[in-house]
């Protein structure tokens, strides 16, 4: 009874858009599919809706073949991360327009209408045209518009990259009620993004994609806490994580001309060459610290963004305060060593300070 | 400068509307002159410098067995041939421009864009190159100086412009609302006739304009492709300077003749001073 794909392969030109993806997507569930632009996000959810098929593989929902059955006959929704609405129509014809096609009566499209209008926050808005909302309310129209339809399987494309800042946090936080109270328990919820805070507080299903490959599934909490690669560990952390060449002897961790105290998780490793990652908030200020030079300085709500450099060495700290700093100026600053992460020579996991599960 | 900016602008809007708006009073009056006030002396004013004479209209409508020229049945005809040649075109370059907008075509080396060149290319060429094989064309099939071969000739002309313009404004419509259809129940027919075609209205409007234009004033191909069963209205208006000029009456024709297309004119600004026309899609 479950969405289920295997193999799926789609290589329309030389490159991989979608390599040999399987997965296993169960009702009443939220996924998130967290990926950078061109990572095959949108391949993914145009193969579940029927818009491409794929090369190769099998997708089969409720024990149906998918493959054989038009995009126009799956019961799909999908909202787009431009936002997609009929522009001849107004409000509430736009949202009645999926119910029209399928045929389902007045009195019930009268209902859901209602409903799904003020499930997004939109009730009043009938009458207006598209063109009069703003960019928020035109997606909160094509949310409302899949939410009516109470299609089974409900994709949401970047929904939120196109808008501002503000919006974006007002409206994930509106999502989230949304997916909780607002879907039935046969709904599957496909949600795309390039944005690893929005996987974390949609708090669901993750799967990692990069070039078409799927490098990591698991609920969001084991994503964050044990990214089994280096790729994903970049991927799922913004700021992307830092990564450094450093040699593990002893109690010592050496990178270039930097020496730090080996933490506690770290003592079953063998002495050789890693990979060592750490958070950007897991850089402090600190006098005691190493000396790095400021090549760049972003101040972005709350926060800031230092962009540091020592020889070869390149990081990123974040500063949970805002401060003013100078192109070039030297700060001082400290790993915090208990939130290192090892991974090999060949890029995989091998500690991390919540403990592996697996390698 | 504001003030010298708004005088030189208005200064420029008043004489370029007596620019085009003087040969329309000059055809309106002689329209009403008799020969008399035509060649003997300058008038200007009706009633005043002569006496207005419905003359020059009535010649039009008049059979040419009663001394008229009958200017009627070529009317109708004009209008027949480019109504329905413009709404075939509008209607064959529709279905072929969105097809070529949304599919991807591959035979041998032939890509969409080959495809959009080659009606297009119709119109690169001079017309009076396309005169011979149409007119051996016309008359292998028997359709030489017919209404329906007239058509047909029409419809190569201006589909081209239908297709080039609806290529164009189909390329701007996101291909996302296709899909959003298709995935909102719609097979791709309903996608077409229920979503795209009803927002691309104001292209529609725009080739259907252009079509009308081209359709209504070609003279060429009226004249070498007819003899004497069918007239066209260009060629009749031209046919009736004869020996003497009949002023009056070739006024009133000309006339009539750009009445249609002030119509369409008028009906089109209406979507053109709205910014309506790219507006409608983003």
């Amino acid at each position: 009874m479950n969405l289920i794909g295997e193999n799926i392969t789609y290589k329309p030109d030389d490159q991989f858009h979608l390599n040999d993806v399987s997965f296993n997507f169960k009702k009443g569930n939220l996924y998130t599919i967290l990926g950078r632009t061109l990572s095959g996000k949108t391949t993914f959810l145009k193969t579940i809706a029927g818009l491409l098929n794929p090369d190769s593989g099998n997708l089969s929902f409720e024990d149906n073949d998918f493959i054989k059955i038009p995009v126009w006959e799956r019961n799909v929704a999908m909202v787009y991360q431009q936002f997609i609405n009929y522009p001849h129509l107004n409000v509430y014809e736009n949202i009645i327009f999926p119910l029209k096609q399928r045929k389902i009566s007045e009195d019930q499209i009268k209902k859901d209408v209602e409903e799904a209008l003020k499930t997004v926050g939109l009730a009043g808005f009938e009458n207006r045209k598209i063109q009069e909302l703003s960019g928020g309310q035109q997606q909160r129209v094509a949310l409302a518009r899949s939410l009516a339809k109470k299609a089974k399987i409900l994709l949401l494309d970047e929904p939120l990259v196109n808008l501002d800042y503000k919006l974006r946090e007002q409206l994930r936080e509106e999502f989230k009620r949304i997916f909780t109270q607002g879907l039935s328990e046969d709904t599957i919820l496909i949600y795309s993004t390039t944005d690893p805070q929005e996987v974390m507080e949609l708090n669901g299903e993750v799967i990692v994609l990069d070039e078409g490959k799927v490098l990591q599934k698991g609920p969001a909490k084991e994503i964050f806490e044990n990214p089994r690669t280096l790729k994903v560990a970049e991927i799922s952390n913004d700021p992307p994580m830092n990564i450094l060449k450093g040699t593990k002897s002893s109690e010592k961790l050496s990178f270039e001309n930097i020496l730090i105290n080996s933490p506690s998780h770290f003592k079953n490793l063998s002495d050789q060459v890693y990979n060592f990652g750490i958070r950007a908030s897991e850089i402090n200020l600190d006098d005691q610290g190493e000396e790095f030079e400021i090549e760049l300085a972003e101040i972005s709500g709350s926060e800031t963004l230092l962009h540091l450099k020592k020889g070869d060495s390149k990081v990123i700290a974040l500063i949970e305060e805002v401060m003013n700093f100078k192109i070039h100026e030297k700060v001082k600053i400290k790993f915090n060593e208990n939130k290192l992460y090892a991974f090999d020579q060949n890029e995989e996991l091998v500690s991390s300070p919540y403990g592996v599960s697996h390698g | 400068m504001e003030k010298l900016y708004k005088f030189l602008k208005y200064t420029f809007i008043i004489l370029w509307t007596v620019f085009i708006v003087a040969p329309f009073l000059w055809a309106i009056s002689t329209s009403f002159k008799d020969f008399q006030s035509v060649n003997s002396k300058v008038t200007y004013i009706p009633w005043l410098d002569f006496e207005p004479t419905l003359e020059g209209w009535r010649v039009l409508v008049k059979s040419p067995a009663r001394g008229g020229v009958d200017i009627v049945e070529p009317y109708f005809n004009s209008l027949f041939v480019t109504c329905t040649a413009s709404l075939i075109s509008i209607v064959l370059g529709t279905l072929a421009a969105y097809a070529l907008s949304r599919f991807t075509f591959k035979a041998g080396f032939v890509r969409n864009n080959d495809i959009t060149f080659f009606f297009i290319s119709q119109r690169i060429m001079p017309p009076i190159v396309l005169s011979i094989p149409f007119f051996i064309f016309l008359s292998t099939i028997g359709l030489l100086d017919s209404l329906i071969g007239l058509v047909v000739v029409y419809i190569v002309l201006l589909m081209p412009i239908a297709v080039w313009i609806m290529v164009d404004f189909f390329n701007r419509v996101p291909k996302e609302l296709d899909e959003t259809a298709l995935i909102d129940g719609c097979n791709p027919y309903q996608a077409f006739y229920k979503v795209v075609l009803p927002n691309s209205i104001p292209g529609l409007i725009v080739a259907g304009m252009f079509c009308i234009i081209f359709g209504w004033i070609d003279f060429f191909f009226a004249f070498i492709l007819t003899f004497t069963e069918v007239q066209l209205l260009p060629v009749k208006v031209v046919a009736l300077n004869s020996s003497i000029t009949p002023w009056w009456s070739l006024s009133a024709s000309a006339l009539i003749s750009v009445a249609p297309l002030i119509i369409v004119a008028f009906i089109v600004e209406r979507y053109l001073s709205k910014g309506n026309l790219s507006g409608a899609l983003k």
